[in-house]
């Protein structure tokens, strides 16, 4: 069994906490004294049955509101796989929490209202999803029932999301209709529109294949923490622990220790006191080398054969987090995997308007604004291109004064 | 072991390492919360995976309200010195006897609610900047949006709407003086995935997960160990049956559950099969819907 993190973007009105409700509730997933609160609140839907968006609706402000603010996760497990969903609010104010959400996930579902069809939001979310480089979509066409299950409105939503796949270079895109208030193809196949032959979503959630990290050639493990016992026993002992963000390491693989470019070969993989020849994407492990070379928290090891980018100027896609708007006078914070370094917005290029994806000039950035910028940092940073990899490629901007997170970058390119 | 298990169970592993040594790496003066339960239990364990054959980079810091059950003082103490590590105990009596809290009275008294202030005093009195605890997302609604590198105020407070954004497996742990930062490094881990893990790494647990006989007495509808902290009275029946408990808190609010489950195989099929969840067990938050995100809002775990 493995592990499909993924996450949900539609707007208030689509439905998007009630198909979560609906996979959690038709994959049995709630238990009985949830189920009894669940009923107990006063939220209904208009025929007497559960609101199923109240299972995700965490927070009390939200419960007020009757809106998502926030990221909320959600977990299940199914017998071929464990989930786990990040439930993003929609709305264009929110659009910062949604990000999060696609950031840390595999795959996204976009909801469309089957009677609106593609709106100004659908577009927002999957410009979205295209920055945040998720290679797997799912276009869940909802309130299908609303519609009389119309196989000519599916099939029009389909074609129109199309043109938009295409000018933002999603490739992979499966669309399914739904209807998550009356459980429609969401866990279960739907006896209502025998038209559509696919499968349901949660069967399609089950079998897709999603490990893009593994097979990347780019082998990278960001240093976190040097294990030194300095006892009797252990005096030479000097391990580097870390997570292998991307690729493989194998006993005696060259490798380069960035920024500083000192070369070595690995001579041990321990993980946990057990040896390996070899160590993927993902695994937290401890590697030692052949050489007594200086490293320290902030480094990271490559494979020789596979250098990232080691640049202070760099090219990135920016989206603003912050109440307080981007200020290109003082110094921010970057952190990019265990590196923290100065840096300094050089050249705001310019930003995009996420509802038509025009792009406008550029002279500050507020809250969810997300554009193109170039940042000079005081340490050089070992990098990748976001598209090609997407945890040595993004890193987050610290506001010192207040130490918020106030910024996403997505790294497009050297500028040297 | 179950080969379909490995991989998730490898990964949901895998990221708590990292988060365990991010604190390491990003803080001064942290400290891992041990309350004697499964959960602080898996954290030690990934601890010795992130930090071995070194030493922890923090001691464990355990919250005592006095009402334990005796189990797991035992295991406690035990578990310290195979590990060899520093342990710092915080008692609430001490916190009752300095004036700073009052002992409820009446039959549904717990120390429960005490156990925060001196969660603070110990932060405060230590230094602490980070506190690791292991708390997951799927108890709880409020719990389900919780950071995993979550900021405290000076007054202990959690803030859901000035929560920072996490992205990708970049952790921000800058703070101001006075604030501390909760880690959360089994975030993503349901209660299932916590049992498949004990059972694959044989970790011992206190006795009291397992069945055993004890006398209980019924209150609101839940099996509570018959403790002489429980305030009883003639209207309390004690009966002799074959409990477990699926959490480990204080005697006065974790309730058992009925159950012929003596072993490690038996508690996972009883899981799958339960239809209560865990913190169903847990007295404390039926008080009110809101009652978890009031109690994490004033510095609760």
């Amino acid at each position: 069994m493995d592990l499909l993190k993924f996450f949900t973007a539609g707007s208030v009105d689509d439905g998007k906490s009630t198909l979560i409700g609906r996979l959690l509730f038709d994959s049995e997933s709630i238990l009985a004294d949830q189920l009894e609160a669940l009923q107990q609140s006063n939220r209904k839907n208009d025929d007497g049955t559960i609101d199923l968006a109240i299972l995700t609706d965490g927070l009390k402000a939200e419960r007020e509101q009757g809106i998502t603010i926030d990221v909320a996760y959600k977990y299940f497990q199914t017998d071929n796989r464990k989930f786990i969903i990040a439930d993003t609010p929609g709305h264009i104010q929110y659009t910062r929490n949604m990000v999060t959400g696609a950031s840390n996930s595999n795959l996204a579902i976009i909801l469309v209202d089957a009677r609106n069809g593609v709106v100004e939001q659908t577009v927002r979310h999957s410009f979205i999803v295209s920055l945040l480089e998720l290679k797997h979509v799912v276009v869940c066409v909802n309130k299908m029932d609303m519609v009389n299950y119309s196989q000519e409105t599916f099939d029009n939503i389909h074609k129109a999301y199309s043109e938009i796949a295409s000018k933002l270079h999603l490739n992979e895109v499966t669309y399914i209709p739904v209807s998550a208030l009356k459980g429609d193809n969401v866990v279960n196949v739907s006896v209502n529109m025998p038209w559509y032959t696919g499968k349901s979503l949660l069967d399609h959630l089950e079998t897709i294949e999603v490990n893009e990290d593994e097979k990347s050639p780019q082998a990278r493990m960001p240093v976190q923490w040097v294990i030194r016992p300095q006892t009797d026993e252990l005096h030479d002992y000097r391990g580097y622990a870390g997570r292998v963000s991307s690729g493989s390491f194998h006993v005696n693989d060259k490798v380069t220790i960035l920024p500083s470019g000192v070369r070595s070969e690995i001579s041990r993989i321990e993980t946990f006191g057990q040896d390996q020849q070899e160590i993927h994407s993902g695994m937290s492990v401890t590697l030692h080398l052949k050489d007594n070379v200086d490293i320290s928290r902030g480094d990271i090891l490559v494979n020789s054969s596979h250098e990232p980018i080691v640049s202070q100027l760099i090219e990135a896609d920016l989206c603003w987090m912050d109440t307080k708007p981007l200020d290109d006078s003082i110094m921010y914070l970057v952190q990019h995997n265990s590196k923290q370094t100065k840096c300094k917005i050089r050249e705001m290029l310019h930003k995009v308007n996420i509802n038509t994806l025009e792009k406008i000039p550029a002279d500050t950035f507020q809250l969810n604004d997300i554009g193109r910028v170039v940042i000079k940092t005081a340490d050089a940073l070992a990098f990748d291109l976001y598209h090609e990899n997407k945890q040595n490629g993004g890193a987050i901007l610290i506001d010192s004064r207040t130490n918020l997170t106030v910024g996403a970058l997505m790294f497009r390119a050297s500028v040297e | 072991m179950n080969k379909q298990d490995t991989t998730y169970l490898d990964q949901l592993e895998a990221e708590a390492i990292h988060i365990l040594r991010e604190v390491a790496g990003q803080f001064e003066k942290p400290a891992l919360l041990f309350s004697g339960g499964k959960d602080s239990i898996t954290l030690v364990r990934l601890a010795e995976k992130a930090f071995r054959p070194g030493k922890f980079p923090f001691p464990l810091v355990h919250i005592d309200t006095g009402h334990n059950f005796p189990e797991t003082i035992t295991y406690r103490d035990k578990m310290i010195d195979r590990l060899g590590e520093k342990l710092i105990v915080g008692y609430v009596q001490d916190s009752i006897d300095q004036g700073k809290v009052i002992e409820q009275k009446g039959k549904n008294a717990s120390r429960n609610a005490l156990q925060t202030v001196t969660l603070l005093d110990t932060i405060a009195a230590n230094k602490f900047d980070a506190c690791i605890g292991g708390a997951r997302r799927d108890e709880e609604k409020a719990r389900a949006k919780e950071r995993i590198f979550s900021v405290r105020d000076e007054f202990g407070q959690w803030d859901p709407k000035r929560q920072r954004p996490e992205l990708w497996n970049v952790y921000n742990g800058k703070i101001h003086k006075g604030e501390n930062v909760r880690v959360f490094p089994i975030s993503n881990w349901t209660e299932l995935d916590v049992w498949n893990y004990i059972r694959r790494e044989e970790i011992e647990l206190p006795s009291i997960y397992f069945a055993h006989q004890r006398d209980v007495i019924t209150r609101n509808g839940q099996l509570m160990a018959a403790a002489e902290f429980l305030n009883m009275d003639e209207q309390d029946v004690i009966a002799n049956k074959n409990v477990r408990f699926r959490t480990v808190g204080d005697m006065t609010c974790t309730a058992a559950v009925e159950s012929d489950a003596f072993l490690i195989d038996d508690i996972i099929e009883e899981i799958k099969a339960s239809k209560i969840s865990e913190r169903g067990a847990r007295m404390d938050d039926k008080v009110s819907e809101a009652a978890m995100e009031d109690r994490k809002k004033g510095g609760y775990f």
